[in-house]
């Protein structure tokens, strides 16, 4: 039972107040886009044992999304940050590496 | 026998008798006692039968751990199967009775299985019931339902109350002996916020049994020193008769409170579950004696030793004038001890051939008669013990002496309670010295900040021994309280020491006992797992302990093999030839021991199960007789059932006086969002199929969402209320969906759109005014213009009407001339009210949600959830008119490209008319020729919504079916469940009003 | 036109900790930019009650602004004068992007009074409520049982308690049930 704390309102918000919305980043393909691309986009997920980035509503609270790097084999929370953004800013990148050297997930290290 | 003695007993409060019942007995106690100890005092030894074979079965422990105890209490509203005698507070009135035997305890008919065991071995169900297949239902599933399951299932309504409670805490400190007291002590005095439980009634644990000394007070003066001084601490938290439940990621920790449990007739919930999160959990939780594997140790009177002096010392019970005590370590030395001093006759069979430390000199002095190197070769007794063969340990079982006696203390040694350590993924060193698992410092559970938030102390972390008990909780505590930044205050506490004898490992009494002896030798007491269990199912193959665990069953009765589980991998680790690390241990699962389902439920039972939503209408709807639907969390009138009419009749009452006079239903459930902003209508246009931005202010459009995967997720009307603002009505189960489906889009995807998105679903109640009579009563009723001309179809105006500030929608989801009227909530009722009562004389009614389903059908619309199911797209449905080819994109666009959804074998909708009127079954599929690969008939449709049309009088509904539009007047065959058939012939989906004159008039 | 009702009816149940209907409350859903003067200023004009703070909430009275999120605020005006107060609102901020509604009838309102109020909270939401930790003007949005609610102190034995219309009586239920299973001699 996870605790994340909302970027949002700062509120470190029990599992229960959290909808999960699956993988962040992921970038939109529409009309004009090859079918392996839609494909992709729509279907291919990454499994990661390990770091992986997620996207996070705060549904019984600030009603806002949000993004959280965390390890999917301990639990570990890296850091959580705004869903504004279309890859993790430094700092998040910065903490992930400090416990994970070396980390990798898509295109991103 | 085991009786009271004249004197003694700690806990007791002899001044205060309390009275209960054993299978009707009538039997008494004190105030203090357990219902264990209240029945050994009662010379009640035999308390059950075991799970397979029957056999009698005794108490054996005094705590959580006890296998046997088992028993059904209360009666109809408080009844409850397997509740443990061990843990069960002794209160007056209390109703027990015993289970799993018939026809009584004493003689139980079930006991011919322990006659049949050599044909009841490991996996036995496994290997019996696999054949022949046709057994299965009519044969083995009712005999092991029969045979399933000790206590009886309650059959009256739980008639107490459930709370939770949620709690944040620096510290949660899980047990109350020394080492906990210690603990919370030390982490209150650092000033942080300090939750400590305690399973039992008192704190203290063993110490106040076994004694010591801490900073030179005798350990139970001690105790109530550091009890007194956490009760005064304001950021301390003390909690008795709370178990630690359950460890679970990010320090969530589940407490189980059962304030009621002693105290039946008091206020305030029975059980209470907390749900803690704490930065850091020390679980102080103790060790569990580990009973001894000799032929004989399931007949009743053979006990845990500490259990044995745990009554004598704690409740003055005695459970036998003449006790034999087997063990492999000093620990059972206090029992003899506190027998001998109690007056009662013991005999020490000490398995190490060294004997013991100062114990051993202090039973010696005591003149007790200690024989070292020696253990049971066997008990002898039936329903209690009479006597005990004696053997060298170190042999097969050869007969040395005979015993007679009618208790048997053993100890095999302790083992840690680490299920708290590992229920989050703590994990354990196997300790070859002490012959335990204990946890593993390096490998703690991990925290959201990927640091350890579990720390062991005390017995739970392997230090047995009182002195290395409270030395090792102080520095568990100086840690923790490090970790969170505080600051430690104070000194350690210094305990006093006794020298002691290391432990011999004895997993086999005798060592090399044979195969008639290791048949009669218990590892797991409630489901009857014996030694040899374990042996085959090795010889058969099991290597691994999960597998051996389920073949056997060993340890997967209520206990969780809390007394089993070691004995059992080191029997399998024997037999296996491996070293017990390397078979390793099962998982600790939570719960500790099990929590009644009702304190998981709370509060949230009966009237509270689940919310509710109500419309402003309800409580009317209530009144008159509405036979309610759920949608969603929603209820919804199903019909308005009137005095002799079946749900049926009113059904078509409602649909009849809908189309010719004058209906009324409440739409308030139907979700409303405002979309606003300079974007809104670009925001709309990719969120809709169909073109909203284009829709001139004052009008409506009816409109389709798709996912983005291109299958139809919601429907409903749009209306434009100003240049930058739109209301979109969605489903009545849509709206928050919907609501959160916009929030997606608008802030993770084009959050640069000035957007903003206001749920106002509850501010309305809506009204659906439907009927040709429908603008009459809205007339009479008067305000503003209704006519035609100025509120023409798919329009909507604001205004007044009756003295009502509304806002009025022209639009039929009917096909008869219809107004949805919108008013705040607060006077919904009164509008409802107001409009059945100005239309009475144009015959109103009110309808139901199936009146509103038949319509619509019959009109050919369709509905979110009957004729869409996740695989639908509006393709499928003949919508290919809502899907705007102007727009570059919107939402399922690209995916409507891909192969398969473009694929003209798709099955479309069509209207289904039955040959004889009949009604289709819901679900029906239509059958083609041949079989597919699984030999079933091959399909070509489905129906999707059918209904009796009391319109047309005969059954109509709604299919997807394989090139359906292009095959109208051909003729479907649908089987039905019960072996007929209906065939119906494929029409236009729209059966009423094909060129909607009704609703535009 | 009729006399406006709310879910609840001015129900009370009195008890250890009272819970009972707030009555007829005016409310406006504000979003918008919480950082622009325009929408400070008019927060307070309406209401004469300061701007709070992130997870604050503050009142006068019948009029109050509770922080609901980063880009909106609860405005909360007698009844009766919530027209006035939106058109107000959008006078004054006409030609800015934002949005507001009127959401008086959307919701129910009920206080919680009595010392034990603290810990009526606890029992239903997964919130941290030791007195430490939440404090008299403290704005919490979370769940109460299964339903979304939001909750703040007016003062310290007393509780507001926002959720939406449809589940107001369950919430109402919800909180008599836990306030009548009496005190867990906690906070």
């Amino acid at each position: 039972m996870l605790t994340l704390q909302c970027p949002y309102c700062g509120v470190d918000a029990d599992e229960t107040e959290l909808s999960p919305g699956g993988e962040a980043h992921l970038k939109r393909f529409g009309p004009g886009s090859t079918d392996e691309e839609f494909e992709d986009y729509l279907f291919a997920r990454q499994n990661p044992k390990g770091v992986h980035f997620e996207r996070w509503r705060h549904a019984y609270g600030c009603g806002k999304w949000f993004l959280a790097a965390r390890c999917t084999m301990t639990l570990e929370v890296f850091g959580t940050y705004s869903a504004q953004t279309t890859e993790p800013p430094q700092t998040i990148k910065d903490a992930i590496t400090a416990k994970r050297p070396g980390w990798t997930w898509g295109t991103l290290s | 026998m085991s009786t009271r003695l004249a004197e003694g007993g700690i806990y007791l409060d002899r001044s205060e008798k309390r009275t209960f019942t054993f299978n009707g007995k009538r039997l008494s106690g004190f105030a203090g006692d357990t219902l264990a100890s209240a029945l050994l005092a009662n010379d009640q030894m035999l308390v059950g039968r075991s799970f397979k074979y029957h056999r009698p079965r005794g108490i054996v422990a005094s705590g959580a751990e006890e296998p046997n105890g088992l028993v059904n209490m209360g009666k109809f509203g408080t009844f409850e199967p397997n509740q443990r005698v061990t843990t069960t507070e002794l209160f007056d009135g209390l109703q027990a009775e015993s289970q799993n035997h018939w026809p009584s305890l004493e003689f139980d008919v079930g006991a011919i299985n322990a006659k049949l065991s050599k044909f009841l071995p490991a996996g036995f169900y496994y290997k019996m019931f696999i054949h022949p297949r046709s057994f299965w239902k009519h044969v083995y599933e009712p005999f092991i339902r029969k045979s399933a399951g000790l206590g009886k299932a309650p059959k009256s309504r739980d008639e107490d109350t459930y709370e939770h409670f949620h709690m944040h805490v620096d510290v949660l400190v899980v047990g109350a002996g020394v080492a906990g007291l210690t603990s919370a002590l030390v982490a209150g005095r650092a000033g942080l916020r300090v939750l400590l439980v305690e399973q039992t009634s008192r704190c203290g644990g063993r110490a106040l049994i076994d004694g010591g000394q801490i900073d030179g007070l005798d350990v139970a003066d001690w105790v109530g020193q550091t009890w007194g001084e956490l009760n005064a601490m304001p950021n301390v938290t003390v909690r008795t008769r709370t178990m630690g439940a359950g460890v679970y990621d990010h320090g969530y920790v589940i407490c189980y409170e059962r304030p009621g449990d002693h105290q039946p007739d008091a206020d305030g919930p029975r059980h209470r579950l907390w749900n803690v999160r704490a930065h850091q959990v020390i679980t102080a939780t103790g060790a569990i004696e580990r009973p001894l594997s000799f032929a004989g140790n399931d007949i009743p009177g053979v006990m845990l030793a500490s259990a044995v002096r745990d009554y004598l010392t704690g409740f003055g019970v005695s459970v036998g004038d003449r006790v034999v005590v087997a063990t492999n370590n000093d620990d059972a030395y206090r029992t003899a001890i506190t027998l001998h001093k109690a007056g009662l006759v013991v005999t020490v069979l000490d398995a190490r051939p060294e004997g013991a430390g100062d114990a051993g000199l202090r039973a010696d002095e005591l003149g007790i008669p200690v024989h070292k190197g020696r253990g049971i070769a066997k008990v002898h007794g039936g329903k209690r013990v009479t006597s005990v063969d004696v053997c060298s340990q170190a042999g097969e079982g050869a007969v040395l002496e005979s015993i007679e006696c009618d208790a048997v203390a053993m100890s095999g040694g302790w083992s840690p309670v680490v299920h708290l350590w590992s229920h989050c993924g703590g994990k354990l060193n196997w300790d070859e010295e002490h012959a335990m698992f204990r946890p593993d410092p390096a490998r703690p559970p991990l925290g959201a900040n990927g640091e350890g938030f579990v720390v062991p102390a005390g017995a739970a972390n392997g230090a047995l021994l009182h002195h290395d008990v409270v030395h090792d909780a102080w520095a568990a505590a100086c840690t923790t309280v490090d970790t969170l930044g505080a600051k430690v205050s104070g000194k350690a506490p210094e305990p006093s020491d006794e020298s002691t004898k290391p432990m011999t490992p004895v997993w086999m009494m005798p060592q090399g006992a044979k195969r008639v002896l290791r048949e009669k030798a218990w590892l797991d007491y409630q489901n009857d797992v014996k030694v040899s269990d374990v042996q085959l199912a090795a010889r058969e193959g099991y290597e691994s302990v999960e597998h051996t665990k389920r073949y056997t069953t060993l340890g997967m009765a209520t206990d969780q093999g809390k007394l089993s589980n070691i004995n059992g991998l080191a029997t399998l680790s024997g037999e296996l030839n491996k070293p017990i690390p390397e078979v390793g241990t099962t998982t600790f699962r939570p719960p500790y021991t099990p929590i009644s389902l009702a304190s998981i439920t709370g509060v949230a039972k009966g009237d509270l199960f689940q919310p509710v939503r109500k419309t402003p209408m309800h409580d009317w709807h209530v009144a008159h007789d509405a036979d309610f639907e759920p949608v969603g969390q929603w209820r919804r009138p199903y019909a308005f059932v009137r005095d002799g009419e079946s749900v049926h009749d009113a059904v078509m009452r409602e649909v009849k006086n809908t189309r010719q006079a004058l209906g009324l239903l409440d739409a308030s459930t139907l979700g409303k969002l405002i979309v606003k902003g300079p974007d809104a209508g670009k925001f709309l246009d990719m969120m809709y199929t169909n073109m909203m931005s284009t829709l001139p202010i004052g009008k409506c459009r009816y409109g389709l969402m798709c996912s983005e995967n291109g299958f139809l997720s919601d429907d409903g009307v749009v209306a434009r209320i100003s240049e930058d603002e739109w209301l979109c009505h969605t489903t009545t189960g849509g709206a928050d969906r919907i609501h959160a489906h916009m929030e997606d889009w608008l802030q993770c995807e084009w959050w640069d759109w000035k957007v903003y998105v206001t749920n106002v679903t509850e501010q309305y109640a809506q009204v659906a005014v439907v009927g040709p009579n429908a603008r009459k009563v809205l007339e009479k009723l008067g305000g503003m213009d209704v006519s035609k001309e100025t509120l023409p179809f798919m329009q909507w105006a604001d205004g007044e009407i009756g003295g009502f500030k509304v806002r009025v929608y022209r639009i039929s989801f009917s096909g008869e001339l219809s107004y949805e009227i919108a008013v705040d909530a607060g006077h919904g009722l009164a509008f409802w009210e107001a409009l059945l009562e100005a239309g009475e004389e144009f015959g109103v009614m009110p309808y139901g949600t199936e009146c509103l389903h038949i319509m619509r059908a019959e009109k050919g619309f369709i509905m979110i959830g009957d004729e869409t199911d996740g695989t639908i797209i509006p393709q499928d449905l003949n919508l290919n008119w809502a899907l705007s080819k102007k727009k570059d994109d919107y939402l399922g666009k690209r995916a409507h490209e891909r192969e398969f959804m473009a694929d003209p074998n798709r099955w479309k909708l069509v209207g289904l008319e039955t040959l004889d009127g009949s009604v289709i079954p819901d679900g029906a599929y239509a059958v083609a020729e041949g079989d597919n690969a699984n030999g079933q008939r091959n399909t070509e449709g489905r129906v999707t919504s059918t209904y009796h049309s009391p319109t047309l009088d005969r059954g109509i509904a709604m299919g997807l079916v394989l090139h359906g539009p292009k095959r109208m007047g051909e003729i479907l065959t649908f089987p039905k469940v019960d072996g007929g058939e209906v065939k119906a012939k494929i029409v236009d989906p729209v059966f009423y009003d094909k060129d909607g004159e009704k609703q535009n008039v | 036109m009729s006399e406006p009702v709310t879910e609840l009816g001015g129900k009370v149940v009195e008890g250890w900790v009272t819970v009972r209907d707030a009555g007829l409350c005016g409310m406006i859903t504000l979003r918008g930019d919480l950082e622009s003067k325009a929408v400070k200023d008019i927060c307070k004009k309406v209401t004469g009650v300061a701007f709070p703070k992130p997870l604050s909430a503050g009142a006068d009275g019948r009029s109050g602004l509770c922080w609901m999120s980063p880009d909106e605020m609860l405005v909360m005006v007698p009844y009766a004068d919530v027209q006035m107060a939106l058109s107000d609102i959008h006078s004054a901020l006409q030609g800015t992007h934002y949005a507001a509604e009127n959401v008086s009838d959307a919701r129910s309102v009920m206080f919680l009074e009595g010392a034990g109020a603290r810990e009526v909270v606890a029992k239903l939401a997964p919130v941290d409520l030791h007195p430490d930790h939440f404090k008299v003007g403290d704005f919490r949005r979370s769940r109460l049982g299964q339903v979304a609610a939001a909750f703040w102190m007016r003062d310290e034995e007393t509780f507001e308690i926002v959720c939406f219309r449809s589940v107001g009586d369950y919430c109402f239920s919800l909180l008599s049930a836990s306030a009548e299973a009496g005190p867990v001699s906690v906070f």
